[in-house]
């Protein structure tokens, strides 16, 4: 092979869009598995427990829910390192603004870095605040989440930081998603209105189904 | 009709540049773009001022060698080339701004020519078919269907302007890259060089400093030949399928 993977501007894309996708079906199930707080605590609380015991008994205790977290951490840091190292080289290969500007491309577009760096923050305060409980409002409790949920958002900031973060993910997946397509080849005359509509149908439901969890307990839905 | 021209001007290609005004006045609508700054430059010549240099050829919109930014719009308004282009798009007592494309593989050479050189090393890295020389082969021993020539010729169209590079955010060559990629691999012709054509016109487009493709959709906005930005997700495709190959050995 006369290049990696990793030393072509195409090859980077191909990181970018493979994990990315890895890390928006995580985000799928994490946003239905967020849904169940709506049946009540026994559920939500079950469903914590249920993770650290996937996989067994071949899988011993939390085994499965590393690899997950694993698998994770890998994405995270090869969609960041990809996107920071294509981010330079795009800036680099337009150095002088033009005089007369014009803004063509959609706000989802132009989004993709800063939308990328706010979810980045808001990953690290995430879990510093629901799984390691850290920076946690309340006395978070492990294996509570229930509670633990209810506790942050009933903190104005929790509410805040929380609903512009899922707000920027929805841009973002709006953009990303259908870009990951296109670097893995999928797009086609034929095939793009589908990809689009679906990159909106999924950027929509991940927001909708986020957001109702703060405005589930802002309501007092959840309490 | 009267104008008010913001025309960039920059000496050499180590000098800076800045924007200066010109008042033109007498232009007909009739008249292409280039033919109003042709009487912009009879003015400034007579003037004893150095004329406003810009890159043209066929006038007629299949060369590719006019190329101008004009209003923020790589080509101006209309979807065509700049020679193309007539003065019945703008109205009396406009201003219009003319910039040269900006990227970091097009340096600015004078005023509003840009060297574009970078596309020809792009094509000489694999942008042809090698074909044994001799008599010209039967045009039946090789049948090239009807969907696969259609797909062939709409890239073709490519001219090689660099509107697609101007219009990018990230001064990307993937569009030109992609038309070209394109118009040889769907061919029996370019079947022989398909995986060595993508991997190293792709090389060849990172290595002039080129940026990525982020999908912003402007190149092929601004594109006066209609190249379609599926262009780019087909030529990625080739690119993975090469990279496949090639790494199976």
């Amino acid at each position: 092979m006369p290049r990696t993977i990793w030393d072509s501007s195409v090859g980077k894309k191909t990181v970018m869009a493979v994990s990315g996708i890895v890390m928006l079906l995580y985000l799928v199930a994490h946003m239905i598995g967020n849904l169940k707080i709506f049946f009540g605590p026994e559920d939500i609380n079950q469903y914590a427990h249920w993770l650290r015991t996937m996989g067994a008994p071949v899988l011993h205790h939390e085994w499965a829910l590393w690899l997950v977290r694993i698998v994770l951490v890998l994405a995270v840091v090869a969609h960041a390192t990809s996107a920071y190292q294509l981010s330079r080289r795009d800036i680099k290969a337009r150095p002088s603004k033009y005089v007369h500007k014009k803004a063509k491309s959609s706000y989802a577009t132009r989004t993709m870095r800063w939308g990328g760096i706010i979810l980045g923050l808001f990953i690290v305060w995430h879990i510093l605040d629901l799984t390691t409980g850290t920076v946690h409002p309340g006395g978070f409790e492990h294996l509570h989440p229930y509670q633990n949920i209810i506790d942050t958002f009933s903190t104005w900031y929790g509410n805040v930081i929380y609903i512009v973060a899922v707000v920027a993910l929805g841009f973002h997946v709006r953009h990303g998603f259908w870009s990951a397509a296109q670097t893995l080849g999928v797009g086609s005359a034929t095939r793009d209105r589908v990809l689009r509509a679906v990159a909106d149908v999924l950027a929509v439901l991940l927001t909708l189904g986020f957001v109702a969890v703060p405005v589930g307990v802002m309501t007092g839905v959840v309490s | 009709m009267k104008l008010t021209l913001r025309v960039w001007r920059q000496k050499n290609a180590d000098a800076d540049g800045g924007m200066s005004t010109y008042e033109v006045d007498g232009i007909s609508q009739d008249m292409s773009f280039l033919e109003m700054l042709d009487t912009l430059n009879e003015e400034l010549i007579l003037r004893g001022d150095d004329p406003v240099a810009f890159d043209h050829d066929c006038r007629e919109g299949i060369c590719g060698a006019c190329s101008l930014v004009i209003n923020g719009d790589a080509h101006g308004p209309e979807r065509t080339t700049t020679c193309q282009l007539h003065m019945r798009s703008f109205r009396d007592g406009d201003t219009i701004d003319i910039e040269p494309w900006r990227a970091a593989a097009f340096p600015v050479v004078k005023d509003l020519v840009v060297d574009r050189s970078a596309f020809d090393r792009i094509i000489q890295a694999g942008g042809y078919v090698s074909v044994p020389t001799g008599a010209a082969p039967e045009a039946h021993a090789t049948p090239v269907p009807k969907a696969d020539a259609d797909a062939a010729f709409e890239h073709a169209e490519c001219i090689g302007c660099g509107a697609c590079v101007a219009a990018c955010p990230n001064g990307s060559a993937m569009l030109f890259t992609s038309a070209k990629v394109n118009h040889l691999n769907v061919l029996p012709q370019g079947a022989p060089e398909r995986e060595t054509r993508v991997l190293d016109m792709v090389g060849q487009m990172d290595d002039e400093g080129f940026g990525g493709c982020t999908l912003t959709g402007e190149c092929a906005t601004a594109c006066p030949k209609g190249i379609p930005l599926p262009s780019i997700a087909a030529m990625n495709r080739e690119w993975l399928r090469a990279t496949r190959k090639v790494s199976r050995g």
